[in-house]
């Protein structure tokens, strides 16, 4: 004999709008107390210093809506980064070393997938574990010196403009969340990811193939790792065995900012860009403030506290 | 005369707009077990949780020995020797019977755990309670249910309650253990201590209970005593008209054998051979561990068999998978809703979908989603004011049928039932029967799993018995009896 009534309607949606209630907020806040804040400069320059987060972030929304959680998609960053630029340098082309920086950072993501669903090893080991073997591996391809990117062309992926005034790493996020969020709201994949992460038995029970649905999880977690390695090694002109050190917590911070669960079952990916983006403001904001950055730790800490703190119901 | 050991007058609650209590009454004596009985959604768990101090009522009050009380908390409903023994046992698995005992209250000496005194006031509760064969030191995990539910009485009884509530406490016993409860409860009865009983099965009702008080959609309908009273009256006080009856006429003939399982068996089922005709409503019966739920688990491709096989149209099946079963025509109506039958967070639409949604090219079609969720409301007459609402706010019949709308959209040919009104009130069994009828009419094959006798009986065309993993009996059910269904579930001959 449950309550027949729901609150639910209501409060999800001023838990939902938490989170934009946030941003809109800090950008008040940073536009009276920062003449340099609201300038198009610098609003695009942290832009596109958030794509490189967000991007993980959106396939981390997927991984932590079905229940999951990836650790080791800063390590996918750097290796792919690392053999993209690797094979630039060793003659090949431009596509085959794009795509074959994603095609390991997908095939990655499917060994995590199939250590969480065959190997029924909890994500959060199986993540920590592969993440430190792909560090490991990222370290001896690189021999820990960074491998400079000398493709012109290539180049333009991180660092060129969209009608010389949006970069093209900005593009690129919305690109890939339009995308992300069709998969996610549009198609039986996306239903069935949010069914995993709600009851992953039930949902078994009701014919949906777990194991398959994890493996293209994770792989889709591992991609878009890659991608944002690929993007991250043209901006920088280099890719180094260190990058993305720390970048598996940001991306979780940003989905969890955004409002979704990380139990599973609930949550949205527009709140995940939201997430992201308060991140990037908030650094922003505290750089131009001057605040020194060991304090800007502590307050991202208490951000991040505060809005899970929100969250619970 | 005594004041009633528990009275509690005028009580209303509502949780923002929707009002759940209107001016309910209720009284318990002390030496009684009184039933307080209600369709699902009429009130009754949330009065319980106003007695317990869960929620504060809007208005009203509570008298303890004539006396009025303030229970704001569940220490308050304690102090008052209030207990409830819920349906779901709240009982630490990994710990001792002891531990539990005592959680929150342990005994000490100079703040160590006083282990010795606590083993010794556990075996004396046990005792109080007939379980002296229970070692206190024995893990949770290690116990039956039955065996769990002891150990929860135990815990009221030792914090000196004289008022237990026990909401649904026979759902997952077995029949021995049942008996063994309903002594208990006689025997607390003549202790002088006050029983209320929430449950939906009316047999143990008229068993047990010395009076009944009825709710129905927030108000209170009446209180009377058993002795004398018709299970019309009941029924009618419940659900404010008369049933036609309990179960529906069955209509449909069975047809051609569609499934046949073999000798089919695991480490839990033994063996099992029957057929299954479309059209055709098999129930299973026997008691709880006689390997009923472990047999739909195989034919349904969630655990592997070990011996034996299964034809569909006379083919050889090999479902290694739900999803494979699925494919072949098959459709699970889970025991345990909750758990294995419902994503909670979803909404209904999603729900009734989740076995296939509609879609083209894995693009979801929205628009013929909603068509046929609407269809399958009106069908199974579920009562929501939303489809878009999470199942979660759903009451427990509700959530029943959204399960058996999920397989009716896929339009199964065999669909395996397990305890499809377990927690269902009166007229949502009903309409659950009528469904049943319709389906078979439609010539779909059902394998109807219950351990409810009266159900088994009513519903089924033939009634295989199962007793620790062995099918010991093929009963018709038109010369069956609740007795020759026992004897088979006991394993006699």
């Amino acid at each position: 004999m449950t309550t027949r009534f729901s609150w639910n309607g209501s409060l999800a949606l001023i838990q939902r709008l938490g989170s934009v209630i946030g941003l809109m907020l800090l950008f008040i806040v940073l536009s009276i107390m920062s003449p340099e804040f609201l300038t198009t400069g610098n609003l695009l320059t942290v832009l596109r210093q958030v794509s490189i987060n967000a991007l993980i972030a959106f396939g981390m929304t997927f991984v932590i809506l079905a229940g999951g959680i990836d650790l080791s998609v800063g390590a996918i960053l750097a290796l792919s980064g690392a053999v993209t630029a690797g094979l630039m340098a060793a003659g090949h082309g431009v596509v085959l070393a794009v795509v074959a920086g994603l095609g390991l950072g997908a095939l990655l993501g499917v060994i995590n997938g199939a250590l969480v669903s065959w190997g029924r090893v909890a994500p959060f080991i199986a993540t920590l574990g592969t993440m430190t073997l792909i560090r490991g591996l990222t370290l001896s391809y690189t021999e820990g010196r960074p491998i400079p990117v000398t493709n012109n062309g290539f180049a333009l992926l991180g660092g060129g403009y969209v009608g010389q005034l949006i970069p093209i790493p900005v593009v690129l996020m919305f690109v890939v969340f339009a995308v992300c969020g069709f998969l996610l709201r549009g198609t039986v994949f996306g239903r069935h990811v949010v069914a995993i992460g709600g009851n992953e038995e039930a949902s078994r029970l009701s014919g949906v193939r777990i194991s398959p649905m994890k493996l293209a999880i994770y792989g889709l977690s591992g991609l878009l790792s890659a991608f944002a390695g690929v993007v991250l090694t043209s901006r920088l002109y280099s890719a180094q065995a260190t990058a993305g050190v720390g970048y598996e917590l940001d991306a979780i911070a940003a989905v969890v900012l955004g409002g979704t669960s990380l139990s599973g079952g609930r949550g949205w990916l527009f709140g995940t860009l939201i997430g992201a983006l308060l991140i990037g403001f908030l650094n922003n904001g505290l750089n131009l403030l001057g605040v020194s950055s060991f304090y800007q730790q502590v307050v991202k800490g208490i951000v991040i506290l505060i809005a899970v703190l929100l969250d619970r119901r | 005369m005594d004041a009633p050991l528990i009275r509690m007058e005028g009580i209303h609650k509502a949780f923002g707009p929707v009002k759940v209590l209107e001016g309910v009454d209720f009284e318990l004596l002390s030496g009684e077990v009184h039933a307080l009985m209600g369709e699902n959604g009429a009130g009754k768990s949330t009065l319980m949780k106003i007695l317990t101090g869960i929620y504060a009522p809007d208005e009203g009050r509570i008298l303890v020995d004539g006396k009025p009380v303030t229970i704001t908390t569940p220490a308050d409903a304690e102090r008052y020797g209030i207990a409830i023994i819920h349906q779901e046992l709240n009982l630490i698995p990994s710990l001792t019977i002891a531990d539990n005992l005592f959680l929150g209250r342990e005994l000490h000496r100079f703040g160590l755990l006083d282990r010795k005194a606590m083993r010794e006031r556990a075996k004396e509760w046990l005792a109080r309670i007939g379980m002296s064969a229970l070692d206190p030191d024995t893990r949770i995990e290690k116990l039956s249910v039955g065996q769990q539910q002891m150990v929860e009485i135990a815990r009221a009884i030792g914090q000196n309650a004289r008022a237990i509530i026990m909401d649904e406490p026979t759902a997952a016993l077995t029949e021995r253990e049942t008996t063994t409860l309903f002594a208990l409860i006689r025997d607390l009865r003549t202790q002088g201590a006050g029983i209320v009983y929430v449950s939906h099965r009316m047999e143990e009702i008229f068993a047990l209970c010395d009076r009944i008080s009825v709710l129905r959609d927030g108000k209170f309908v009446g209180t009377r005593p058993v002795p004398g009273l018709e299970l019309d009256e009941v029924v009618r006080m419940m659900v404010g008209r008369t049933l036609e009856a309990r179960f529906p006429k069955r209509t449909s003939t069975p047809g051609e054998v569609l499934l046949k399982v073999e000798g089919i068996g695991d480490g839990a089922v033994h063996d099992v051979s029957f057929d299954l005709r479309a059209g055709e409503v098999l129930g299973v019966a026997g008691l709880m561990g006689a390997g009923r739920t472990e047999l739909a688990r195989l034919l349904f491709g969630i655990d592997k068999p070990t011996q034996g096989r299964v034809l569909l149209d006379g083919k050889p099946l090999t479902a290694r998978s739900p999803n494979e079963a699925i494919h072949a025509g098959f459709g699970f109506v889970t025991e345990d809703r909750k758990a294995l039958g419902l994503v909670l967070d979803m909404s209904l639409r999603e729900n009734v979908s989740l076995p296939k949604v509609p879609a083209h090219a894995g693009l979801v079609d929205r628009g013929s989603e909603k068509k046929q969720t609407r269809g399958l409301i009106d069908q199974l007459k579920i009562r929501t004011r939303d489809m878009e609402l999470d199942v979660r706010a759903l009451s427990g019949g509700n959530q029943q049928k959204v399960v058996l709308a999920k397989w009716l959209a896929l339009k199964p040919r065999v669909l395996i039932l397990d305890e499809p009104t377990r927690g269902v009130d009166v007229g949502g069994k009903a309409e659950i029967y009528h469904i049943i009828n319709q389906l078979a009419e439609q010539g779909v094959a059902i394998l109807m799993i219950s351990s409810e006798l009266p159900e088994v009986l009513a519903m089924s065309d033939r009634i295989l018995v199962m007793h620790e993993g062995h099918a010991t009996a093929l009963l018709d059910a038109a010369t069956a009896t609740q007795e020759t269904i026992m004897r088979a579930a006991t394993g006699g001959k």
